[in-house]
């Protein structure tokens, strides 16, 4: 592993984008440096085992070109909503993208800010629970999906989950467990998340 | 019968903690996963232990005792050893209103489900979170109430060499060192379940008890005379013996454990790997606990120590490595492995330090030594005492010219910042004696502005309440009374305060008495002192060691109850002198001291006698080798070189 220089060198790792805490992801990226050419295969075994289960090294990927981070445009998302219907849960949604903004406040290190968390909202649908959840979950638990864009500041499930109570009084009778499913380039077409690797594929 | 076969099933609770772990601050701390964390099948082991640090995780998590006996017992086959710490109030709040019982980090396992429940106290501070813990596994508080099905509650660690205070609740106190001591209870419990648990749960506590190195409090009789006093301590069943004797773990090269550090997920309050590098102290401070009990001095080798570090680090990844011990520097190899180790590691991003104490040049070489391209930021000694009369009261052999030349050298050598404890209320001080520290304070910054030629070198004074401790020499002695040890170390401030030249070139950091005079009627308390325990924790006392949870008056406010219709009384426990004949609530726990040795060296020390290490000096009758049929194990070696570890060929991720 590469160190920065200096009196107290530290690794170099950084952490992009990384999931709010209490929340599930599929797909959270780090960078690492390097001091010599690794096998990434190997480096992932090596990194796999030592974290605990649960905490998988899906992949490494040798970086290729620069600014990956920026490429981290886009979360997709789920949310699994017990206790509330599915035709309860597409009205909210309706309600959402109607607004045009919806103020949310969040407790920030340095105070409590107010923000628009509709700006990032780039699409979102109630689905039904037809769709395999990621946990375990009751059975009447309707399931939302969303894309929402990385944006300054950053809008996170949370803000979401505070604009849906505040356009359309959603209270779930026990909080939503969250997923992030996917990060990376948006397509402005299909208004998918792409993935933020390609560019290191084909180089 | 059906609680026995529900409540030992070993079922993990981890689903119904998870839907709490989202409300609760630093959730990450109750998930386990460690790096080298043990994972074994429930139903394929016969004895099964839950270890708990009564602390926080980020606390608990390194301590080295702990991580120890998780090793050693999971190297049993047919052993399961799990880890459990104090959950914080708002997650307990939670568990008690979702009936979550309290469960070990490793499998999630409710605690109430294991064989044995053992808690290590460091400090009696952790009493109170010992009883939240026991409370959250749904175990009855005190030892008579709980019955077979429950696990039996094993203390140990230095708070250990006087349970009294706990000894309505626990079962059972282990003295000493508790590799060999988890192993006998294991065997214990193992033929006491495979033989149809003959005599129930008091015939495995008997058992334990009749070994003579197992403490069973529940077998002793405590009467009192009239004005408090203890009158006796005496067994109140047949062949179980009127002393207990204390562990002592002989060739620590034999035990090199722990071989495979745990790696936290969480941050913790000591972000490095550990190698405890000798057990022991004989330097005699009398006022230090840890050097009275834990004699005689038994050396890890250099080959020893180098062959934990390497490993140890091949299995973590840390990158800093402490050599641990009660005075590192004192170690007969010391100079060599400190070389051997810089040099090894020069190269590479681990670095080393060294826990430095010890008041001489010779310190600060071994400081250089292991900083060679490291920072050089501060040092730490520990003079302990203000004046020089003060430091032969307590036998801490440093004279202020030793002082003064060390601090010299460590300021030369680049260091820009000196930190020097102290302690306050030792016995016979005087506001003169604090008062000195001022003195010295200033003398050392004299010399280091004159040694660099520059203004911007520090020197940190930091300085608490004494605490006399059981298996001492002061364990007779009178504690100082909270007002008192505020006052004195308000002067202290003042006098810094008013030095315009050096002041503010001196740094104060200090603690209050009040949580002092806690600790010290829980340390030298006896068995009516766990009442004041059970009411201040019924109370809401919980995590007594933290500052901001911490709360005098609410102490104070339980033992004025506890102690109602009583002739004792917290002064009575804490400020009071004893005499010679007074039976001490310990006197029945063998740390292997004489008490006639400790008498003595209480007397020497009021008229400022020293008394030398037994290292270097001829035997001075402590007592502990005789009795303990233990002896000095150290070194050197004569091994002054290592051979440089062979490098893998390829390390395995190269491409």
């Amino acid at each position: 592993m590469a160190y920065s220089a200096g009196f107290s060198p530290h690794p170099k790792i950084s952490y992009a984008n990384s999931a709010p805490t209490g929340v599930a992801s599929e797909a959270e990226y780090v960078e690492i440096g390097v001091t010599v050419e690794c096998d990434p295969d190997r480096m992932r075994t090596a990194l796999d085992d030592a974290l605990p289960p649960g905490l998988d090294v899906v992949e490494v990927v040798q970086a290729r070109t620069p600014d990956f981070v920026q490429r981290l445009e886009a979360s997709s998302w789920q949310f699994e909503v017990p206790g509330v219907s599915i035709d309860a849960l597409a009205r909210c949604v309706e309600a959402l993208l109607a607004a045009e903004a919806v103020e949310v406040e969040r407790l920030t290190k340095s105070g409590l800010r107010r923000f628009d968390a509709r700006v990032a909202v780039v699409t979102m649908n109630a689905v039904g629970a037809h769709v395999a959840p990621l946990t375990s979950v009751a059975a009447d638990c309707a399931i939302l999906t969303a894309v929402v864009r990385h944006v300054t500041p950053s809008v996170r499930p949370d803000d979401v989950l505070a604009a849906l109570r505040r356009v359309a009084d959603l209270v779930p009778p026990v909080p939503p467990r969250v997923t992030r499913l996917a990060q990376g380039p948006l397509n402005p077409v299909t208004a998918t998340v792409g993935d933020p690797f390609a560019p290191d594929r084909s180089a | 019968m059906t609680r026995t076969l529900q409540a030992q099933s070993g079922a993990s609770v981890y689903d119904r903690l998870e839907l709490l772990l989202p409300l609760v601050s630093k959730p990450i701390q109750y998930v386990g996963g460690e790096l080298n964390a043990t994972l074994k099948e429930w139903e394929s082991t016969a004895v099964r232990w839950a270890i708990m640090y009564p602390d926080a995780y980020e606390v608990g998590a390194p301590n080295q005792g702990v991580q120890i006996l998780y090793e050693v017992l999971n190297e049993r086959e047919d052993v399961l050893a799990e880890r459990t710490y104090s959950v914080w109030p708002d997650l307990e709040a939670l568990m008690r209103e979702h009936s979550v019982p309290q469960f070990t980090v490793d499998g999630h396992r409710a605690v109430g489900d294991f064989d044995v429940f053992g808690l290590s106290f460091s400090t009696e501070l952790g009493y109170t979170n010992m009883l939240t813990a026991i409370d959250l596994a749904g175990l009855p508080l005190l030892a008579v109430d709980r019955d077979e099905t429950h696990p039996i509650i094993v203390a140990g660690g230095h708070a250990a060499f006087n349970p009294e205070p706990i000894a309505d609740i626990i079962d059972a106190a282990v003295l000493g060192d508790g590799e060999e001591a988890v192993l006998l209870i294991t065997d214990i419990v193992r033929a006491w379940k495979q033989g149809g648990r003959p005599g129930g749960r008091e015939g495995l506590l008997l058992e334990l008890a009749r070994t003579g190195v197992i403490y069973v409090p529940q077998f002793y009789d405590v009467t009192y005379l009239d004005d408090g006093r203890i009158q006796r301590v005496a067994p109140n069943r047949p062949d179980v013996p009127w002393r207990v004797r204390k562990h002592t773990l002989m060739d620590l090269d034999a035990w090199p454990y722990p071989k495979a550090p745990l790696v936290p997920l969480a941050e913790t309050v000591h972000e490095r790997m550990s190698v405890e590098i000798f057990r022991g102290c004989t330097r005699g401070c009398r006022f230090c606990q840890a050097g009275m009990i834990t004699r005689p001095v038994r050396e890890r080798s250099i080959t020893g120590i180098a062959a934990m570090v390497e490993a140890g680090l091949q299995k973590t990844g840390y990158e800093e490595v402490g050599l641990l011990s009660l005075s590192s520097a004192d170690h007969s190899e010391i100079a060599d492995i400190a070389r051997n180790l810089a040099d090894r590691y020069e190269d590479t991003q681990t670095s080393l330090s060294l826990p430095s104490t010890r008041v001489d040049a010779f310190n600060v070489d071994l400081a250089n030594e292991l900083s060679r391209n490291g920072r050089r930021s501060g040092l730490t000694f520990a003079p302990e005492g203000g004046s020089e009369r003060m430091r032969r009261v307590i036998n801490k052999m440093v004279n202020e010219e030793d002082l003064i030349r060390t601090v010299t050298t460590a300021y030369a050598a680049g260091w820009r910042s000196v930190k020097l404890y102290f302690m306050c209320g030792l016995p016979t001080e005087t506001d003169e004696d604090i008062l000195q520290i001022a003195t010295l304070a200033r003398e050392v910054i004299k010399a280091g502005r004159s040694a660099t030629g520059r203004n911007d070198i520090r020197c940190t004074v930091s300085i608490g309440g004494f605490v006399p401790k059981p298996h001492t020499p002061f364990q007779w002695a009178a504690q100082l009374d909270h007002e008192s040890t505020d006052a004195r170390l308000f002067k202290l401030r003042d006098a810094i305060r008013a030095d315009r030249q050096y002041g503010k070139a001196i740094g104060l950091r200090y603690h209050d008495g009040k949580p002092g005079i806690v600790e010290g009627l829980l340390s030298r308390g006896d068995r009516r002192v766990g009442r004041v325990i059970l009411q201040a924790w019924r109370d809401g006392a919980r995590f007594d060691g933290w500052s901001e949870h911490f709360s005098y008056e609410r102490w104070m406010l339980a033992a004025s109850k506890a102690f109602e219709g009583e002739s004792v009384d917290v002064d009575w426990f804490t400020i009071r002198e004893r005499e010679r004949a007074e039976v001490l609530p310990w006197d029945h726990l063998d740390s292997g001291l004489d008490a006639e040795w400790l008498w003595e060296d209480w007397q020497a020390s009021l008229d400022e006698v020293a008394v030398e290490d037994c290292r270097w000096t001829p035997c001075f009758d402590c007592g502990v080798c005789d009795q303990m049929e233990t002896e000095i194990q150290v070194g050197p070696t004569g091994i002054t070189n290592l051979p440089m570890p062979a490098m893998p060929a390829r390390p395995p991720v190269l491409a």
